[in-house]
């Protein structure tokens, strides 16, 4: 393996550029280092001003998503040695604005996110006394695998449809909204649905499937848009049937 | 002092910077082939709405009588259509596998509790597909 490893990272400063460029840095190739080490060791030792987010180092967070070699990945679970001989390509998260070097504006994603309501609806709550809501492993089943979203937006960056309608409300919001729907415990999926059975929510979704394949989890916000799909679609059936059954 | 020019110095505040925001090619499906295959799959229904209105000509030549079955036989064994309609053939099955491997995600099917494996739901469309063109090929040799 070669001692070292060309990087190769966008650089955007809003005083200065009209558009982002292209730095090389040359770091070592470790065995054990990620793209994050990488960039680090750049921040460290060769060139303070490159700017970028992390936090936690072990998937958890979700902070330092970013481009690599034209993938959405998280830097802290990308090793390097994966592009050797390299030059590996680190670039901001696609379709969002670029704030500086590899830094993007996330208020988008956190507006649409609120939007769908992601926390338990009561229509009404049990008083404290009749203790704490139960769940079966079974009920817990039915929704865990999408409460392992970390929003780290990768799932945003692989979607072609965000990017050329930026009203579409995206993967991550729509499957932590079926997180929701799909717990025992909340009864606001009806609201949810009003918000998301429309051109900008599920039905802008072409299931390009890209997002699940981008999700660091396996939370499979593309499975989840389609059988939200199938839930709408069959409440409009029924609603179409059955009139005054439905609200 | 001079106004700093759009260029030179771009605008930018302190609390506010200004953002880029990379434009999104009009050959964005070119640029990956992942992104490529779904717009193929895509493209590929024309190869699916193609079998079907060939199908609608069959049956309503068999309504008109045996002429204008055979006479609908002839027109369709012309070189050209041929190759129109084993092209639209290969659309057809692309269409179909790129369809069958994406219904696991699609449908969450349970049994007892447990999530049945993707595979598994795979799997049942093409036994199902088998099924069917098994049933088919008996209807026309029998």
């Amino acid at each position: 393996m070669a001692d070292n490893i060309q990087l190769d990272v966008a650089r955007y400063s809003p005083e200065h550029d009209d558009s982002p460029s292209f730095q090389s840095y040359t770091v070592p190739l470790r065995k054990d280092w990620v793209v994050l080490d990488a960039l680090n060791y750049i921040k460290d030792k060769v060139d303070g001003s490159v700017t970028f987010r992390w936090s936690c180092r072990m998937g958890v967070c979700g902070s330092c998503g970013m481009m690599v070699n034209g993938e959405p990945k998280l830097t802290c679970a990308t090793f390097l040695s994966s592009y050797a001989p390299g030059p590996v390509r680190v670039e901001p998260l696609r379709y969002f604005p670029v704030v500086r070097d590899l830094v993007v504006e996330m208020s988008d994603f956190m507006t649409k996110f609120r939007k769908v309501k992601p926390w338990l609806m009561r229509k009404e709550e049990k008083p404290l006394s009749e203790g704490e809501y139960l769940q079966t492993p079974q009920q817990l089943e039915n929704f865990k695998q999408f409460s392992m979203c970390i929003n780290c937006t990768l799932c945003y960056a692989a979607c072609p449809v965000y990017g050329l309608d930026p009203f579409f409300v995206g993967p991550a919001a729509i499957a932590m909204a079926q997180r929701y729907n799909l717990d025992s415990r909340d009864q606001g999926a009806e609201e949810r649905m009003d918000i998301l059975a429309q051109h900008e929510g599920i039905w802008g979704c072409t299931f390009v499937g890209e997002c699940t394949k981008a999700c660091p989890k396996n939370v499979d916000p593309a499975g989840s848009i389609q059988q939200y799909k199938l839930t709408a679609a069959m409440s409009w059936f029924k609603s179409l049937l059955m009139p005054k059954a439905s609200k | 002092m001079s106004v700093p020019t759009a260029r030179s110095v771009p605008p930018h505040t302190p609390y506010h910077p200004r953002w880029y925001r990379t434009p999104v090619s009009t050959y964005w499906w070119m640029q990956q082939w992942s992104y490529f295959r779904f717009v193929l799959r895509e493209l590929t229904s024309l190869g699916v709405a193609y079998s079907c209105v060939i199908l609608l000509c069959f049956i309503r030549a068999l309504s008109l009588g045996p002429e204008a079955y055979e006479a609908l036989q002839r027109r369709l064994a012309s070189p050209i259509v041929i190759l129109f309609t084993s092209i639209s053939l290969l659309f057809v099955l692309f269409h179909t596998i790129t369809w069958f491997s994406l219904s696991a995600h699609a449908m969450a099917v349970r049994v007892g509790g447990k999530r049945i494996p993707g595979v598994l739901i795979t799997a049942s469309n093409y036994v199902a597909w088998l099924v069917v063109s098994g049933i088919l090929v008996w209807l026309l040799l029998r």
